[in-house]
């Protein structure tokens, strides 16, 4: 027995060795059905499963196009479908799932893509698990999908060891277009529509000469009275036309507002201050006090330096602002466009100097501010429909009134929805489910 | 001519794109990339007005030796100082982190240490003073002197004790009713406001694109 043990060593060692031998370079596998040859161990190894596997692209993980036993099956089924309501830069990749159901080792996909004649594919997205199988290519901005091209795709599935077990590529079923009519949009179209037709309805009723009614806004018909009262102090009126740009709409309608203030102002002979943030708005804001000095008859009542420029900074402004405040002593104060977080420091500021102030703002997170500070608050769409009340003119009110027709509509459609739902709740039924989902439909898809 | 032109872009401008936002093709929407990049470089030159408006009122102060004239210098110096030494000397801009803040510069630029210690703390300042102002407005607003304002007294202490720890302390419900208040009155009220001005800036956008509205023209708007 003692002397079998070198002899049983040497064997080991032998063994031991020609493992080695055998894992530095492998020996040629035996051939697959199709004929090939496996080219590193891991292929070997599936090849030995009785699978065909082919290495297709160098990476950490090989990429082996095959159908793995275990439960590692490549995705397939790879559908390539235009994205829809797009500018033509983005397409919809959907396969079948590359593993069996609950295969934890499967961890995610990867898309690779190349433009058809191509060599080399590139990774253009990867998804958990999770994220189904569906991929939208075209979003990532470093991989753009262009228009018209044809494109070929493959799909792998990851796996937690790292490798791939990927599809053929194929070529894309259809490339990349942009379509003339966003589909999702019609809801917005036919919205469009009414309110259009409405407006003009009232434009054309208005100057029928039909009587309109308007409710009286404490805030507008305050502005006269405010005018009246700087007049009679012999103090100015300090004018802000809110802080953002003149793409805003709430600057346009403050502007508009300041037309018809400035005039009145002209007529009374009562300096005016309007500081401004933007310099368009000031450019603006300087020819629309000029044309309200020239319509009231006064043209050189009109002080150049009673609009200016004070700065595009937030804070130097409310500051710049609230400076002129103390010293100057307005007798009122207009804060009317949009306001951000300075429209407490100016009204609170505008408080303490014993001014009578009306503010009017879009943006719902100032309004408190403005209600608890200022005299008179113009709440939202009050400040649109300033202008109107002020220039009483029939296309104006117009189209207050075909808002207000829009605004019914609007608390009809609600009213039957909540309608319908309490009926569905009581019931316990869902007769009228589909009439309630059309209410409740997303307005853009 | 003076008016027309104007008005006739506009009309023209506004009719495409509202049509643009219907037509998701590539070609529209280079179209409307096309307007936002030459939106910007109007403004720009806009700027060159506002600082002649600046430069024109506080020198006119000066002339006229006006209540505090001498304060106008301190706006009037650095405006054209600034400008003056950035083409002088490019470097007193500075650019970039210090290395003290994770950056790779050595040296601080005159304008760097203007900026970081002077025109920031006074901006912080400023916006710090919002505080005090919010405490001062909340007492006027919360003064129980009508019914209504007794129930907006009480939904604000509701709100505001639910959204800090002692009222989970005093009642569990505190905070469940406080988000009761902001999820659905509250939400609602908003809403309604933000539909309201939906509206109104559709209609202030017909009205400008149909020409009925003509203020923002300035001068020749009328």
């Amino acid at each position: 027995m003692l002397r079998k043990v070198p002899a049983m060593l040497l064997a080991l060692l032998l063994a031991t060795g020609l493992a080695w031998a055998q894992a530095e370079d492998p020996p040629p596998a035996e051939p697959a059905e199709t004929g090939e040859t496996a080219e590193t161990a891991e292929e070997a190894v599936l090849m030995e499963e009785g699978v065909e596997a082919e290495i297709i692209s160098e990476s950490d993980a090989s990429i082996i196009n095959a159908t793995i036993g275990d439960g590692m099956i490549a995705p397939g089924g790879i559908v390539v479908s235009d994205w829809p309501n797009d500018a033509g830069d983005a397409l919809l990749v959907t396969f079948e799932p590359g593993s069996e159901t609950g295969n934890e080792n499967h961890t995610g996909y990867a898309v690779y893509r190349r433009t058809q004649g191509e060599e080399e594919l590139t990774l253009v997205g990867t998804m958990e698990i999770d994220d189904g199988t569906e991929f939208i290519d075209g979003y990532d901005p470093d991989y753009i999908v262009e228009s018209g091209v044809q494109y070929e795709y493959q799909v792998a599935a990851v796996y937690l060891s790292g490798a791939e077990i990927a599809s053929d590529p194929i070529a894309a079923q259809e490339v990349a277009g942009g379509q003339i009519f966003h589909t999702g949009k019609v809801r917005v179209l036919v919205g469009c529509a009414l309110f259009l037709g409405l407006i003009l309805f009232y434009f054309h009723a208005a100057q029928r000469g039909i009587e309109m009614y308007l409710r009286p806004i404490a805030g507008i018909e305050a502005i006269d009275e405010a005018i009246g009262r700087a007049t009679e102090m012999g103090k100015p009126i300090l004018y802000v036309p809110g802080l953002s740009t003149i793409s805003d709409v709430a600057t346009i309608a403050s502007l508009t507002i300041l037309g018809r203030v400035a005039k009145k102002v002209a007529e009374y002979g009562t300096p005016l201050l309007v500081p401004n943030r933007d310099p368009i708005v000031y450019t603006i804001a300087e020819e629309t006090v000029k044309q309200a000095y020239m319509e009231a008859g006064r043209p050189d009542a009109f002080d150049k330096d009673s609009v200016f420029f004070l700065t595009q900074s937030q804070f130097a402004f409310v500051a710049g602002v609230n400076g002129i405040m103390m010293r100057e002593k307005p007798a009122t104060n207009f804060y009317l466009g949009m306001f951000w977080a300075e429209s407490l420091i100016l009204a609170e500021t505008g408080s303490l100097s014993g001014a009578i102030q009306i503010a009017g703002t879009d943006a719902v997170t100032q309004l408190p501010f403005f209600i608890t500070t200022c005299d008179y608050t113009l709440i939202g769409e009050e400040l649109y429909a300033a202008s109107a009340y002020l220039g009483r003119e029939p296309k104006q009110l117009g189209s207050i009134k075909g808002q207000d027709a829009c605004k019914g509509i609007i608390m009809a459609v609600i009213t039957l929805g909540i309608l319908l739902s309490l009926t569905d709740i009581i019931a316990g039924t869902d007769t009228l489910g589909w009439l309630r989902n059309l209410i409740a439909m997303p307005i853009v898809d | 001519m003076k008016r027309s032109i104007p008005l006739a872009i506009v009309m023209v401008g506004g009719i495409l794109f509202i049509i643009q936002y219907f037509i998701p093709h590539q070609h529209s929407q280079t179209l409307f990339d096309y307007y936002t990049e030459w939106a910007p470089i109007v403004g720009a030159f806009a700027l060159v007005l506002g600082v002649g408006s600046l430069s024109r009122l506080h020198s006119h102060k000066i002339k006229r030796k006006a209540k505090n004239w001498q304060y106008s210098y301190a706006v009037l110096i650095p405006l054209f100082a600034v400008p003056f030494f950035a083409l002088l000397m490019p470097e007193s801009l500075g650019g970039g982190l210090m290395e003290s803040m994770g950056g790779t510069r050595t040296t601080q630029g005159v304008f760097d240490f203007a900026y970081l210690n002077v025109q920031i703390p006074i901006q912080s300042t400023m916006f710090s003073l919002l505080a005090f102002y919010i405490a001062s407005a909340a007492f006027r607003a919360f003064r129980a002197k009508s019914a209504l304002a007794t129930v907006l007294l009480l939904a604000a202490i509701i709100v505001m004790l639910g959204q800090v720890p002692i009222g989970e302390l005093i009642g569990k419900w505190f905070p469940k009713i406080g988000l009761w208040i902001l999820r659905y009155p509250n939400l609602g009220a908003k809403r309604a406001i933000g539909l309201g001005v939906g509206f109104g800036i559709l209609a202030t956008q017909l009205k400008i694109i149909f020409g009925v509205e003509r203020n923002w023209l300035g001068g020749a708007g009328e």
